[in-house]
């Protein structure tokens, strides 16, 4: 293949990456930019939500389309019904403290990953994609499903900015977010809203897990590298801002599609982690976030 | 102020110290072989939790990264014996120094952010250092690590194989490094440590260098982290990257918290209490890390100051 296609098609994979990145960073996002609480266990989240579309796939009969479908909607609710049982039990009693919250976390991480381990096993289980067209084009074929994908996170993150800029709810979070103490003191319910936003943030993680495992298979060590590649995708973008993520997972995404195609990921991986620690390091604020 | 006992106590503190050495000391004469190899992996990672203490506990600095800084001393004692056939004493010396040189050069970078981002920060430069041992597999070992020869794990004539002498090493260096840090955060510099952690702003004023302090106590818990990561190699033959996954950075903090931050017995405790529940634990289920995982949300709900932190504050307000 000429080098102009090759790259072509790596960018397609790329911009696959970033479409599911961008839904699991804005999750992250949320969370941070709301309740302050930098989430650990999001990357468990994503992988519950592709682990939950194998079972619902498992247990739905009839066409794989159907199934796939219960599956973007059981799973997101199911996630995000855990992720507000963790809140109410776990977070809210920590009053939110950024370090403890953290550590908590990182016990919810540990818990979730052996617990499906337990439950769903060691292997690595397909599930099938709704439909399977494939897109021909001059000089190679591309899965349809993959398109749908990019459009699927599109639309979401669309509805997501609808929702936050255009609804009395999004009004309330965003007050919150501003600042809590005003916003208790105007009748919020501030520890719904954190409830809330916890759970919204799972469940997008969880609709990227069910989008990409069709194509990636479900596995209960998979949550890792999404959580560390929204880490840097939310830091790049600035903490707490929604259109600095969705610049950085489109960034992050499609240079981890060409970098990989010619280097070796490893390689990337240890420059790309190196390289956001010293952003951190020299600019707090993240590139696109304002200063605080 | 949390750290009460820092200087009360006296003698007391260091009779209960050199107490608690003498019983591990006569410990190998009546724990079965098997307990006592597990003895000489709890000494070892306690030394490892002493260290994060020191960053933790005592300075307030709470790192995700101390894997990478075990990892470093088990690299700079492991390789040059496996290379260069150095022996268990120089190996063991460029542990330390690779520990320690490792956490100034992290904490030059990292301590210019606090808080949540100086843990993201830490974390990322663990996660490199990781990919980096993946990366260099073939020197390395990658995943699979290597092991170190026989000729190498030797030191004054004894084989660091056996069981006596790996028991000894292991009680040499785990008594330097408690009786060392009692020793330092009773020093001027050790309340100097405390007074970053409980205000960073009044001690500034006061004249201290923050940036100073906290780089040096960085450093020294680089240097345990180091010793023990060299230890663990040279005692147990052995050097992987698997030593430096998050994993190893998270029991460190969960050994701390368990057995009382900021106390210097705790990360001891820490160590031996959560390895007799993964011990008991282990008929029941295989799910180790589910243990760990409850442990640490049950500790920060319900006993964020850990065992002998809670014991201090209640009843014995001597404790160091």
């Amino acid at each position: 293949m000429a080098f102009g296609p090759f790259l072509l098609l790596a960018l397609m994979e790329g911009l696959v990456t970033s479409a599911t990145l961008a839904l699991a960073a804005a999750g992250l996002s949320l969370v941070f930019g709301v309740m302050r609480v930098v989430n650990v266990a999001h990357g468990e989240f994503y992988m519950l939500g592709a682990v939950l579309a194998w079972a619902v796939a498992a247990l739905v009969p009839g066409p794989p389309a159907l199934a796939f479908l219960a599956a973007l909607v059981v799973a997101p609710l199911l996630v995000g019904a855990l992720a507000a049982a963790a809140d109410g039990l776990i977070l809210k009693r920590l009053n939110y403290d950024p370090e403890a919250t953290i550590v908590a976390t990182i016990g919810l991480l540990y818990m979730i990953q052996q617990a499906t381990l337990s439950l769903y096993g060691p292997n690595a289980n397909p599930v099938q994609a709704p439909f399977d067209w494939r897109i021909q084009l001059p000089w190679f074929g591309y899965s349809g499903y993959k398109l749908f994908v990019i459009l699927a996170a599109g639309l979401v993150l669309l509805a997501l900015w609808a929702f936050m800029t255009r609804t009395k709810a999004g009004l309330i979070m965003r007050a919150t977010q501003v600042d809590r103490t005003t916003a208790r003191a105007f009748g919020i319910n501030v520890d719904r809203v954190y409830m809330g936003t916890f759970a919204l943030g799972a469940g997008l993680a969880a609709l990227a897990g069910v989008l990409i495992v069709p194509i990636q298979q479900a596995h209960y060590l998979m949550g890792g590298d999404p959580l560390l590649l929204s880490f840097i995708v939310v830091i790049i973008g600035g903490l707490g801002s929604l259109r600095g993520t969705l610049i950085a997972a489109l960034v992050i995404g499609l240079s981890d599609g060409v970098i990989s195609m010619f280097f070796t990921p490893t390689l990337a991986k240890i420059l790309a982690t190196l390289l956001v620690a010293m952003v951190l390091v020299f600019r707090p604020h993240g590139l696109f976030g304002a200063k605080a | 102020m949390t750290g009460g006992g820092v200087t009360g106590g006296g003698v007391k503190v260091w009779v209960l110290h050199l107490a608690l050495l003498a019983v591990l000391f006569s410990a190998q004469f009546w724990l079965s072989p098997y307990h006592a190899t597990n003895l000489v992996r709890i000494m070892v990672l306690a030394v490892f939790a002493m260290g994060y203490n020191l960053a933790f506990g005592y300075t307030g600095l709470l790192s995700l990264g101390h894997a990478l800084l075990l990892a470093a001393g088990m690299y700079a004692a492991g390789l040059p014996a496996q290379l260069w056939g150095w022996s268990a004493g120089p190996a063991f010396i460029a542990g330390v120094a690779g520990g320690g040189l490792m956490a100034a050069a992290v904490g030059l970078l990292a301590l210019r952010t606090a808080g949540v981002s100086f843990m993201i920060v830490t974390l990322m430069f663990a996660q490199a250092g990781f990919l980096t041992l993946l990366y260099f597999a073939p020197i390395t070992g990658g995943d699979d690590g290597f092991a170190l020869a026989n000729a190498s794990r030797r030191i004054f004539g004894f084989d660091l194989s056996a069981d006596t002498p790996r028991f000894l090493a292991a009680f040499v260096i785990f008594a330097l490094g408690l009786l060392a840090s009692l020793a330092l955060v009773r020093s001027p510099f050790g309340r100097s440590m405390v007074a970053m952690r409980e205000n960073e702003e009044r001690s500034r004023m006061l004249g201290y260098n923050p940036f100073m302090v906290k780089l040096a106590a960085l450093a020294c818990s680089g240097l345990y982290a180091g010793a023990a990561g060299a230890a663990y190699a040279l005692l147990f033959g052995y050097a992987g990257a698997s030593f430096a996954t998050i994993q190893y950075s998270i029991l460190p903090m969960l050994y701390v918290l368990l057995g009382g931050a900021g106390t210097t017995l705790g990360p001891f405790l820490g160590a031996l209490v959560m390895f007799a529940l993964i011990e008991a634990a282990s008929g029941l289920t295989s799910a180790y890390f589910f243990l760990v995982g409850a442990a640490l949300v049950a500790l920060v709900l319900f006993a964020p100051k850990g065992i002998l932190g809670t014991i201090r504050e209640r009843w014995v307000r001597w404790l160091p």
